[in-house]
């Protein structure tokens, strides 16, 4: 099972131009959504047949702060002039999003928000995800942003093979 | 396949707090919409009475309230190791972001400890699908077999930060929305609390409680209240991997939901397809064209948020509620708002309340983050 990590702090703009470079998109992004998006280049940046829309391939994120980190961006934001490109990142699950956009993954793609960083609980969601008949495979990860410069990552490539 | 039955439910809406007040509210097209004074652009909502609330949290208040009339209906004792909690909210204590911990987190934890929940509670946060991919992982978790019971409980209630929000976004009709109309504007925000109890048998109370080697005959102290015989029989989230805050021009993710739940379903044995409805120009638009490309063109089709508005985290549980009442009573509910079809190509919308003998329907939402998500419901599972 492929699993990477981004450490706490590093440079994302370095780590995009090293992995990425051609994705401009990018530098719209919440932290949230740039770390996931970053995570995935890393884990899936050699696969064959990548960009091919697929169904089988669930995008699992997990994380105790959610997008908090970004709803005070929003918040700061609202008492002047209410900023659109801020609000559409107050969401869990954007980051989900942007990885499966990214990746033309159609496959379910979640959000999930529990009381601390627990591998037994995660592994636990992630094999009744698995449930879907047609998840073979899942990117996992536990993303926790609590500011755009401090977070804790680790992103799994999962197969069912590897679950069951 | 293990079944999952829904055997509890618990209500707060500004129309009612039990099943057939609500459902009476919504066959008299009674809402509680208005016009609210906004920061500083007003909004027109249907929201909960907060007069004579003094509790540190709102919030907090109606998402316990629901679920223990769920638990209540259920007759199941909530502090069991072998009962979960799933929390579905989209913001939560959002209003309180500068002086208190808002993560999600916190709010199912607060929930947890008042219930009485003893396992560690999971948030399923989906943006406007995250009601339905709360009970989607209720469903998986009885599935399991780690568990006997699921509480699933969705809960929002409005603030500064989401209306603004969707107000910059031009999402915000300040007329009552028209969903899948030719003249709608788009949404209404609303608040409401919504809860199932989940089991694998169809009984309430643990009078049938199986696996706990302790209750391995019927529990005499705990009588059936009901039989509730309500199957959620499957579900699926798909995303468009298209856009983060615009739905798909084919419907490919609703589509492919849809697609997922229906295998090996007629359409001729639906009642009725309860969709997401919004009223926003493109989520209506995008679900008629899934709607016709998984061959349900025919099907009634009706929308809540002209009732209700948009409930966000308590939407899929609340609506799947009112579904399933409608269905014991025969009836497929009107669409609040609708009165001349404004989606190509077409679709069946229920205009008006139609009868309907038909014991099956499906729900449908769509949200932010290109997710989209099918539930297949089914009455008399069990027989």
């Amino acid at each position: 099972m492929k699993q990477v990590s981004i450490p706490s702090g590093a440079s994302l703009t370095e780590l995009y131009r090293q992995w990425v470079g051609d994705y401009p998109k990018f530098f719209k992004m919440d932290t949230l959504s740039k770390l996931g998006f970053l995570l995935t280049e890393m884990l899936v940046h050699d696969e064959p047949d990548r960009f091919t829309f697929r169904e089988d391939r669930a995008v699992l994120v997990f994380s105790r702060e959610g997008c908090v980190t970004n709803d005070r961006h929003y918040a700061e934001s609202m008492k002047d002039f209410p900023s659109p490109a801020l609000f559409v990142y107050t969401l869990p699950n954007i980051v989900s999003g942007e990885i499966s956009i990214r990746n033309k993954w159609g496959g379910e793609s979640s959000a999930y928000v529990l009381e601390s960083y627990d591998e037994a609980r995660i592994w636990e969601l992630v094999r009744q995800a698995f449930q879907d008949k047609c998840t073979k495979s899942a990117l996992v990860a536990w993303i926790d942003c609590t500011s755009d410069s401090e977070w804790l990552t680790t992103a799994w490539l999962v197969n069912e093979t590897d679950m069951f | 396949m293990t079944k999952v039955f829904c055997i509890g439910c618990g209500l707060v809406t500004p129309v009612g707090n039990t099943p057939s007040e609500v459902l009476a509210a919504v066959r008299a097209g009674k809402s509680a919409f208005r016009l609210y004074d906004g920061w500083p652009e007003p909004y027109y909502a249907s929201l909960l009475d907060r007069n004579g609330f003094e509790g540190p949290s709102f919030f907090d208040h109606i998402a316990l309230q629901a679920a223990r009339t769920a638990v209540q209906e259920a007759g199941i004792d909530a502090s069991s190791s072998r009962v979960g909690l799933v929390l579905s909210t989209i913001k939560g204590n959002i209003e309180k972001i500068d002086t208190e911990d808002v993560s999600l987190a916190a709010a199912a934890d607060t929930l947890a400890k008042g219930l009485g929940v003893k396992t560690a509670p999971v948030v399923v946060s989906n943006a406007c699908i995250s009601g339905l991919a709360a009970l989607l992982q209720g469903v998986r978790m009885i599935r399991s077999g780690a568990y006997d019971h699921i509480i699933v409980v969705g809960a929002e209630v409005q603030s500064r930060f989401i209306v603004t929000g969707f107000q910059s976004l031009k999402a915000l009709s300040l007329n009552p929305c028209k969903p899948f109309d030719a003249d709608r504007e788009g949404l209404n925000v609303g608040e409401a609390a919504a809860a199932m109890v989940l089991s694998a048998q169809p009984v309430s109370g643990n009078y049938f409680s199986g696996r706990d080697p302790k209750n391995q005959f019927p529990d005499t102290s705990t009588k059936p209240t009901h039989f509730s015989n309500w199957e959620i029989v499957d579900g699926a989230v798909r995303n468009d991997a298209n856009h983060i805050s615009g739905p798909s021009r084919t419907g490919e993710g609703s589509y492919n939901a849809l697609r997922y739940v229906l295998e090996g379903v007629s359409a001729e044995e639906l009642a009725f397809v309860n969709v997401h409805g919004t009223a926003t120009r493109y989520n209506d638009q995008m679900e008629a064209i899934a709607l016709n490309r998984a061959g349900l063109q025919d099907v009634p089709v009706n929308a809540l948020k002209g009732i209700f508005g948009h409930t966000m985290g308590a939407a899929g549980i609340l609506e799947s509620i009112v579904s399933m009442k409608a269905c014991d009573a025969g009836v497929v509910l009107p669409t609040q708002g609708f009165s001349q079809m404004g989606v190509e190509p077409a679709v069946n919308v229920s205009a008006q309340e139609r009868k309907t003998d038909k014991k099956a329907f499906v729900k449908l939402l769509s949200g932010f983050g290109g997710v989209n998500g099918a539930l297949l419901f089914r009455k008399g599972g069990a027989e």
